[in-house]
């Protein structure tokens, strides 16, 4: 069973927080082990499965990233694991300068400007997404979804950034 | 304060009357512990005949015979020490291993386990006991009391446990408990307990924070309470953090005012322990008024001190500045903002400090709840759980793993496989593959912590899969699998998958993270955020560009002869150029130089694909083919 049918949602991008918490308390009510606490030990074992599978499922479509990259392996899409190489040049190039700039960064101030740029980014990007699905277009679909990953893996790399300056300025 | 009145038995109908035995909330402190019991959604602590709730948590084994818990037990601590345990709490689930992290700051004698996993031993009243026996006395004291008080049997327990405590520091609980004849029922973290009395016995909804000082420990978490459902957003701490700290500050104070007045004092650690006393003294009188003093006796010379709150506020700042650090890094990984909290809760004794009070409230723009008493609150929201587990209620606690557990890869890294904050029970699964050809077998090793690199995290298990059947590298799948089980258990699994003969392994930590290391631990990976990250892409890149020198070597030992001299040497060049440069540390050198290879290998690639075709074909019958295809 995928993660939304587990959740018994419609499988799409777009996703109110408040149902997916909704479907997702309303199921934990049901299986969460704490439930069967004076169960049998068959039971307790498929409560458990259950509750984890939930968990798994909640965790996965809870984040707008990790909820598109679902959704298209589920389209089938193929992604390379995180952490391989880019094999988008164009990407490779953008991600080079990018972070050359967050490097030579010397205060909060820019920091943080470089950090608002990407956030905006990723939000459009995010926001295109839903279009390239109705599409169809797998390979466009895959080019924005690796972008967007490098985007968030930025971000990070723009928080810990933020941290170090504050550090060595406190 | 608004405590709960225990009514007297047979006045009130008991909700499990017909059970036969009540099932109580407990919390295990390490320097306090309190028992207590919930009907019909209304919390209560039990007190003993002088209505104090809390129980010191100390043991005495005294030479006389016997055994005492409690306020008794502290009152022979000078008289017999070496009969005498305190805070054994930080020893749970500790092993050999762990020794040297405490070694100095414990007053008895510790020795290693029999075994390797062993948890350590304590030689008290010339006997060595485990954590778990002493920790059992105090669990059955509490259960005495507890059926004094309720005149019924108690058989089952919520036991609260920090939020950090690891895997075998839990294990440790559970097996103390089942020593003192208890059940448990469930452990809970005590952020959650604590949010837990608030919420359902204050009606509190929204999102909220338990902000909780004890006397070593630090810990802050964000909830949600909804209807009902608490759900534990984020959490995070520093176990190495707390008004030990403020009582140390003030001590060192006095001792340095005698040494300027002249007074020759030889600092021992008896010296120690009276100054840290009066410090302790010191520190509460000054939660209450402006301005202290006190006198300070060592070998019967006295000195007088006096303390003004803003001095000693001076003087604690930074370790409260560290707390509030540390919240805000919590409220970050939840992506949420100070001003969104509807309201703090305290926890632990040093919230009593008017310091931390006034920080907290600047945090988060508002005072912070202190209307349950902090120093029972953990307890009364494990009473609340035992009765809603145990009774049926519409209660739904939904915590999270503290720490990110993972696996070590290639180059020394950490693949994370569970994040921290990730909700409990739950179970992951991470495929991996084999890197070298023919690799029969593959070295698991289960770590905790945030570090990108597996130095700077903590072991928690090794084991091997073995008889991994040949296969070319990267065609084998190893899938690995953490279950975290709701008590905050953890089991690691592996099976490689392609063959269809499973291969299982279960592995249980045995002891693992210290306190202090936890701290350090997670201290850490905020202050080497990013010098981690550098080093991790680094790495990477310099293992991805390890696997294609060793794939170009092959091919250029098996096919080199479809190559002419040029372009050999030309390949050579390029080999040579990724080589140095994966000895660098410049990571997009190394992107770069792989980029350039790749490239330049591409023909020599094709064309070593076109001769493995025509070499297959020939002589080959098209059913052969077929059975070749079909092997792959």
């Amino acid at each position: 069973m995928d993660h939304f049918a587990r959740l018994g949602l419609p499988a799409a991008l777009d996703l109110e927080p408040a149902s997916l918490d909704r479907a997702y308390f309303a199921l934990q009510r049901q299986w969460h082990p704490d439930r069967f606490v004076a169960k049998p030990a068959a039971e307790r074992a498929k409560a458990s499965a259950e509750a984890a599978a939930l968990n798994d499922a909640y965790r996965t479509l809870k984040d707008p990233l990790s909820r598109a990259v679902y959704l298209a392996e589920l389209s089938g899409v193929e992604l390379p694991g995180d952490g391989k190489t880019i094999d988008d040049p164009e990407l490779l190039m953008e991600a080079m300068e990018a972070r050359e700039e967050l490097h030579d960064a010397e205060s909060i101030q820019t920091v943080d400007a470089l950090a608002a740029k990407v956030r905006n980014d990723m939000k459009a990007s995010l926001d295109g997404l839903g279009s390239l699905f109705l599409a169809g277009d797998k390979p466009a679909i895959r080019k924005a979804l690796l972008r967007l990953r490098y985007l968030d893996k930025f971000a990070e790399e723009a928080r810990a950034r933020r941290m170090n300056i504050e550090r060595s300025t406190a | 304060m608004t405590l709960m009145e225990i009514h007297e038995p047979g006045e009130t109908p008991l909700p499990h009357a017909g059970e036969g035995s009540l099932a109580v909330g407990i919390d295990l402190g390490t320097t306090n512990s309190v028992v207590a019991i919930a009907r019909d959604g209304k919390p209560a602590a039990l007190h003993d005949e002088t209505g104090k709730a809390l129980v010191p948590s100390v043991v005495a084994y005294p030479a006389v015979g016997g055994v005492m818990v409690g306020d008794a037990a502290r009152l022979l601590m000078t008289r017999e020490p070496r009969n005498v345990v305190a805070s054994v709490k930080r020893l749970m689930g500790r092993g050999a291993a762990d020794l040297h992290a405490v070694a100095g700051v414990l007053p008895y004698e510790v020795e290693p386990g029999s075994g390797e996993t062993d948890m350590v031993k304590l030689r008290i009243g010339g006997k060595a006991r485990s954590p778990v026996e002493i920790s059992a006395e105090i669990l059955k004291a509490l259960r005495q009391r507890a059926e004094a008080a309720l005149e019924k049997p108690v058989e089952r327990a919520v036991i609260t446990v920090p939020a950090y405590f690891d895997d075998a520091a839990r294990t440790a609980t559970r097996d103390a408990a089942r020593v003192a004849g208890l059940e448990v029922l469930r452990l809970v973290n005590e952020p959650t307990a604590a949010a837990l009395a608030y919420g359902l016995d204050k009606g509190a909804e929204g999102l909220y924070a338990v902000y909780d000082l004890g006397g070593g420990t630090f810990d802050f978490s964000l909830l949600r309470l909804e209807k009902g459902v608490f759900q534990v957003l984020a959490t995070g701490g520093d176990t190495a953090l707390g008004g030990d700290d403020f009582d140390r500050a003030i001590a060192e104070r006095l001792l340095a005012e005698r040494k300027k007045d002249g007074l020759a004092d030889t600092v021992d650690e008896g010296a120690v322990k009276t100054a840290l006393a009066l410090g302790r003294q010191m520190k509460e009188q000054l939660s209450d008024r402006e301005q202290t003093s006190g006198r300070l006796e060592l070998l019967g010379v006295p000195s007088f001190h006096a303390l003004g709150r803003a001095d000693f506020e001076a003087m604690i700042a930074s370790y409260v500045a560290r707390t509030i650090d540390i919240a805000r890094h919590v409220l970050a990984d939840a992506g949420m903002k100070a001003g969104e909290i509807h309201g703090v809760v305290l926890v632990g004794g040093s919230t009593r400090v008017p310091l931390v009070r006034a920080k907290v409230a600047e945090l988060i723009g508002k005072p912070p709840l202190i209307d349950i008493d902090p120093d029972e609150v953990v307890a009364l929201g494990a009473a609340l759980q035992a009765e809603a587990l145990t009774g049926g209620s519409d209660t739904l606690l939904l915590d999270v793993t503290p720490l990110s557990l993972g696996l070590e890869t290639m180059g020394g890294l950490v693949e994370k496989i569970v994040p921290r904050n990730t909700p409990i029970p739950v179970q992951l699964a991470q495929e991996f593959t084999t890197y070298q050809d023919g690799q029969s077998a593959m070295a698991i090793h289960v770590v905790q912590g945030e570090r990108e690199m597996v130095t700077d995290c903590r072991s928690l298990a090794r084991f091997e899969l073995l008889g991994i059947p040949p296969m070319t590298a990267g065609a084998a799948r190893i899938r690995v699998t953490f279950a975290v089980d709701a008590d905050g258990l953890l089991t690691v699994s592996a099976e490689e998958r392609t063959t269809g003969v499973a291969q299982r392994i279960e592995v249980k930590p045995s002891y693992g993270l210290s306190h202090e290391d936890m701290a350090d631990m997670l201290y850490d990976s905020l202050e080497h955020a990013e010098d981690d990250m550098t080093r991790r892409l680094l790495t990477e890149a310099r293992v991805e560009a390890e696997r294609g020198l060793l794939a170009l070597d092959g091919a250029l030992a098996k096919d080199g002869g479809l190559l002419s001299a040029d372009e050999r040497a030309e390949l050579d060049a390029a080999r040579l150029r990724l080589q140095t440069a994966a000895n660098g540390e410049n990571r997009d050198e190394i992107t770069a130089a792989a980029e350039a290879l790749e490239t330049l290998s591409k023909p020599f690639a094709e064309r070593r694909m076109d001769r493995g075709i025509r070499e297959a074909l020939s002589g080959l019958s098209v059913a052969d083919l077929e059975g070749r295809v079909g092997r792959d």
